[in-house]
């Protein structure tokens, strides 16, 4: 092989580039996302690890209990009712998406896009 | 193993004619279920569209929609105001030029309405009547026929609705619709001008979302009001004026059972079979 030595230390110099952002950040999260809590409420329609992972899954439900099934039963946690609704329901207590979902969504880079159509409480459009 | 051409022709023969048999045979076992179900909860048994009368008696809820073009003659403006105040209500933006135009409902020319009705030596006074055009809600929509991912469906109470999650955006429910009552939004409702406002959506309704550019909107009925046990707007604004009726027509005691049952109306385009659930009292 005519330049072994050099072609090699090319490649091991190139992977070391490419693969840096993996081992620089290694075992490093980033800061974790510190999101604002409703204040005088205490209790979600769901228990708050059921919530951070799951909360598209309900979201989902809803929307075809609602939409497609016409069941909009209101939700009871404790003494208050809930529309069943990410914009009449959620938002009413999580007063701002930027305090509350941007923090893990962006954390998390996922962009849903449920604000191209749905209002927010307050930052609206 | 050693298997002759002969042998293997037959083999393959028997298992062509089992393979296309098969699933026809299930089918013919299974008819009978699915004839059941599809005509379940509504008046649409086949008979049901030459004219006959159902086999059965009908069950569950199809709401139905009754407009007294004549009152809507009388009070000016009443229409106009149906309108403003749905489409005010669903944030249906106003791009103010025809082709863009969104509409759940609308005010239209008998003639547009009605294009099958003779117009033969006609009574001019028909004409000058505003009509007012709104989504069918048929009991056999082709718009449900022919979306893709089911985005557009009939719902329990008989109402055809829209989840615009599930809009693609291919628009084959326009193409299937005979009575135009469906709108594509070729713009993003939410465009702003220089100040940061909405162009499009003047009075917003932070209640109810909008769409967005690429998904089909039409009449709901007013599910999510139905839902409150509030009639649909239109109905809630004609209300005064006795001009438009709502309820279940399956339901014998309803007040539309009642007008449907004591004055002559007409449906659009009733040829077709789709059974439109809008009646108009001329």
């Amino acid at each position: 092989m005519y330049d072994g030595g050099k072609i090699i230390v090319g490649l091991i110099i190139f992977a070391g580039l490419m693969t840096f952002p993996i081992w620089y950040n290694h075992g490093d999260a980033g800061a974790i996302p510190n999101v604002e809590k409703p204040k005088d409420v205490k209790e979600c329609v769901k228990d708050t690890q059921y919530m951070r992972t799951t909360h598209m899954v309900l979201l989902n439900e809803w929307r075809d209990n609602v939409l497609r099934e016409g069941n909009r039963e209101k939700l009871k946690v404790g003494n208050k009712t809930y529309d069943r609704s990410l914009m009449n329901g959620c938002m009413v207590c999580h007063t701002s998406k930027e305090k509350f979902c941007d923090q893990c969504h962006l954390y998390a880079s996922v962009k849903p896009y449920c604000w191209d159509c749905h209002f927010l409480p307050k930052e609206t459009l | 193993m050693d298997m002759k051409r002969r042998n293997l022709l037959k083999i393959a023969g028997m298992s062509a004619i089992a393979g296309v048999a098969a699933p026809s045979a299930l089918n013919l076992l299974m008819k009978g279920n699915v004839q059941a179900s599809s005509s379940a909860g509504h008046s649409d048994s086949p008979s049901d569209a030459h004219g006959e009368m159902p086999a059965e008696k009908p069950t569950g809820v199809r709401l139905g929609l009754a407009i007294d073009v004549k009152k809507f003659a009388e009070n000016k403006g009443l229409a106009e105001k149906c309108v403003a105040a749905c489409h005010q209500i669903h944030n249906v933006p106003d791009f103010g030029n025809p082709k863009d135009e969104i509409k759940w409902l609308w005010i239209e020319k008998f003639e547009n309405l009605f294009p099958d009705h003779s117009h033969y030596k006609k009574n001019e006074e028909l004409h000058q009547l505003p009509f007012l055009a709104v989504c069918n809600h048929c009991d056999d929509p082709p718009c449900v026929r022919a979306c893709p991912t089911k985005a557009t469906f009939k719902a329990a109470n008989g109402a055809v609705i829209m989840d615009f999650h599930r809009c693609i955006g291919c628009r084959f429910c326009m193409a299937a619709c005979p009575y135009g009552a469906r709108s594509f939004n070729w713009r993003s409702p939410r465009e702003k001008d220089a100040n940061g406002k909405l162009k499009f959506i003047k009075d917003l309704n932070e209640k109810f979302p909008t769409r967005m550019r690429g998904v089909v909107e039409k009449c709901n009925f007013c599910a999510e009001r139905l839902a409150e046990n509030l009639p649909p707007k239109c109905v809630e604004i004609a209300a005064s004026a006795q001009a438009m009726y709502f309820g279940d027509m399956n339901d014998p005691h309803s007040e539309i059972s009642k007008v449907l049952k004591t004055k002559f109306t007409i449906q659009r385009k009733p040829a077709l079979g789709t059974l439109p659930s809008v009646f108009y009292i001329i």
